[in-house]
Parts: structure tokens; C-alpha cells; sequence
């Protein structure tokens, strides 16, 4: 699974990464964490809003920072 | 009547009653002041940020673009203006919303009357407005920050500014992958209730110390000892308040009700309304992320019209008021 935050290096880009991290190892996986600071990148992904989460190139949340529950569940829904 | 006429009455009842301070004394005056501002600005800004994100998750940025793509000039600037109001500004969105939109066919002087109206007519300062002017004061900030962004967009649409815009923005090809956008209404409001109260979270405490502050000022400054300082008659006090308010970005809920006091102590309303639209819509973080778009000519030239625009306002209401 391709876990990748799009942010341009903002504080709560800077979060979503964090947390995200830290719901992955909370649901017990072992994946990377990619955090994608370039414009270019964060543009070509189609993405008007950061920061976003994107799961194997499917923009899971864009623009908000969800709670760690919903991470985690987020996560776990795209790991079936 | 004022609707918020309850909370005086508790506020009145907490002072003198519960603690048993005496009436028309300054430290009374001041915990008043304290206490009401302190609550109605609670009460509205939970109830208008809550309003604003659920009808915000109508109006994405993705739907923006699709809107204001291939629009005429100037009646795309007053849409784009009045979407920016309720559109969420992280300055950190600046630059990947600039490059989509321009690629998408949204003129640049559109964008522009968007990027300038959505940080400028901020749904913050507007409670703040509400709950501590009135609605005549909010009204004014909002419209005022409507027409200075249709105004900074059909002057640089005017002049075809696209060369001052960096090369490689018009290169890169933006993805279309679509965003979610098939939420349900419990969703709408789940997140919109996220939202605000994450907000509030973060912002309160600066209200709580800005209320602090102007009740300090107002029980315990000189009447009338701003006129003298910076009143009307001082031609240098809009754009002084201009300058001082340009880094205090991040403070707008703490400065405006800080700003109220200042106002009953003779600071001219224009000067203030300069004041708090410079804190809004003038922001360094903002100006160093957009440089990376923007060529210094292009960047200089948003800078002196959004800064021109604030001072004109700030003397047209010290004038007419």
C-alpha cells in the first residue's frame, strides 16, 4: 500500500503527516509515509487543497485534518 | 432590542451580585466588559464558523475552478470575490490553488480577486465585527473586501500581467483525480462540527486574551487619549495602522477586540477597519509563499494595490463616518 501526504510544508500539512504515521503504526502495519512538499507534485496529483492524504493514488481526504480515529480507519478500510 | 441584552444582565449580575463588586467602579466596568464580550463572542463565532464550513463543503475548490473557468472579466471577478467568502484560506493552498486554477482556464485576474478575497473577507474577523460593532461595521468590512478584490483583479486582468506570473506554472499539467465530493449530510455536518470546533480550539484563547486587554483599556485608559494621538487629524494614522497590522496575521481574534477598546477611546473607526483589513489580507507567510509563483514584479504589484486599497478604505471611513 502507497500511504503519501501532499503539502507544501504548511504546520498542519506538517500534522496530517505526523498523525497519519502514527495511525498507521497504530493499526498494527508496517508502511512508509511519504510527505510530498512540491508544488509541481501536489498540482499534478490533481489536488486544489492541502493538505491531502492520498492512498494508491485515491484522494482519501483533501483540505482537512481528520481525527485520528477516522485516520486509522481510513487506513484500515484501504488495507482490505 | 439587543439579543444580546441576557448576557449584560448575567454579566451585570456575576459583578455585583455573586462578586459583590461596587457599582460604576473601574474594575467593575472592566470584568463587564470582560465577561459579555467574552461569551457572545463564543456564542457567535461557534454558531457562524459551524454555518460557514458546512456551506463551504458545497463550494470546494474543485467546483470553484469548474465555475470560474473561461468566465468573462469583471462579473468573474464579483463571483470569484464572493466565493472567496466563504472559502477557508490556509496560506499553505495559496500556490497549488493558483497553478490550478490559471491552468484551468481561470483567467489571472479572476484568481486574483479570489486569492485576495478569500484571506482579506475572513469569517473570523467578521464574528468579531458582528459581536463587538454591530452589523453595520461588519457589513462594511465584508463589502469593502469584496470591492478591493474585484478592483485588484480587473487591474491586473487589464494589464495582461500573465508574463510576471512564473514560467513554470504554465507547464506543469494538472491531474484531474477527482476529489471526494458524493458526501452525505451527516458527513457535511460531522466534519463541519470537526472543523469548528478545532478552530475554536485554536483560536479562543487569543480572543480570551484580547478581551482581556481591550477590558483592561477600556476600564482603566484616559478617555480620548487616541484622538489626540491618532485621530483624524493625524494624516499618518491609517497607514501607520496599516504597517503595524501587516505581521499580526495569525492574531485577528486577538487584535480586534483589543481594537474595540481603542475605538471607545477615540482611535477613528476608518483607521481601524485599515488596521484589521491589513491583518487579514496582508500577511507575510502569505506574500513569501505566493513569491514562489509570482515574479517580484507581479508579487510588488498585488502587494501596492491590495495595500493602497486598504488605506483608501481606512480615510473613506474616516472621512464619511
Amino acid at each position: 500500500m502507497e500511504i503519501q501526504v501532499f503539502g507544501s510544508g504548511c504546520p498542519t500539512c506538517k500534522k496530517l503527516y505526523e498523525m497519519t504515521k502514527q495511525a498507521v503504526l497504530e493499526n498494527g502495519l508496517n508502511f512508509e509515509v511519504k510527505h510530498i512538499t512540491d508544488v509541481a507534485e501536489i498540482v499534478e496529483m490533481g489536488l486544489l487543497r492541502s493538505p491531502a492524504l492520498v492512498i494508491d493514488n485515491e484522494i482519501a481526504v483533501a483540505g482537512r485534518v481528520p481525527s485520528t480515529e477516522e485516520l486509522k480507519e481510513i487506513i484500515a478500510r484501504h488495507n482490505m | 432590542m439587543d439579543i444580546f441584552y441576557p448576557i449584560n444582565c448575567f454579566s451585570a449580575w456575576v459583578s455585583f451580585s455573586l462578586l459583590g463588586i461596587a457599582k460604576n467602579s473601574i474594575f467593575g466596568e472592566a470584568l463587564i466588559f470582560f465577561i459579555t464580550d467574552s461569551i457572545k463572542i463564543a456564542i457567535l463565532l461557534v454558531a457562524i464558523i459551524f454555518f460557514v464550513s458546512f456551506l463551504r463543503s458545497y463550494l470546494p475548490p474543485e467546483k470553484v475552478k469548474k465555475v470560474l473557468a473561461n468566465r468573462f472579466e469583471f462579473v468573474g471577478n464579483i463571483l470569484a470575490a464572493m466565493i472567496g467568502i466563504v472559502t477557508p484560506f490556509c496560506s499553505c493552498s495559496a500556490v497549488p490553488l493558483f497553478i490550478g486554477f490559471v491552468e484551468s482556464g481561470v483567467p489571472l485576474g479572476v484568481t486574483f480577486s479570489y486569492l485576495v478575497s478569500a484571506p482579506m473577507v475572513n469569517e473570523v474577523a467578521a464574528v468579531l465585527l458582528l459581536g463587538l460593532f454591530g452589523w453595520k461595521i461588519a457589513l462594511i468590512y465584508v463589502v469593502s473586501g469584496v470591492v478591493i478584490a474585484v478592483v485588484t483583479g480587473v487591474i491586473i486582468g487589464k494589464f495582461k500581467l500573465e508574463g510576471w506570473v512564473e514560467d513554470y506554472v504554465w507547464k506543469i499539467k494538472a491531474g484531474s483525480t477527482a476529489v471526494e465530493d458524493t458526501k452525505i449530510l451527516a458527513q457535511r455536518i460531522k466534519e463541519a462540527r470537526q472543523y469548528t470546533f478545532n478552530l475554536f480550539k485554536n483560536i479562543y484563547p487569543y480572543v480570551l486574551l484580547g478581551v482581556l486587554l481591550g477590558a483592561f483599556i477600556h476600564g482603566y485608559a484616559p478617555e480620548n487619549f487616541l484622538a489626540s494621538l491618532a485621530g483624524k487629524g493625524n494624516i499618518f494614522a491609517v497607514p501607520l495602522a496599516v504597517l503595524i497590522g501587516v505581521p499580526l496575521y495569525s492574531n485577528a481574534a486577538g487584535t480586534i477586540p483589543i481594537v474595540k477598546a481603542l475605538i471607545e477611546k477615540g482611535l477613528p473607526l476608518g483607521t481601524a477597519l485599515a488596521f484589521m483589513m491589513a491583518i487579514t489580507a496582508l500577511s507575510l507567510p502569505e506574500m513569501i509563499i505566493l513569491r514562489k509563483v509570482l515574479k517580484p514584479k507581479l508579487l510588488s504589484v498585488y502587494i501596492a494595490i491590495l495595500t493602497v486599497g486598504v488605506i483608501f478604505t481606512g480615510y473613506l471611513f474616516n472621512w464619511v463616518m
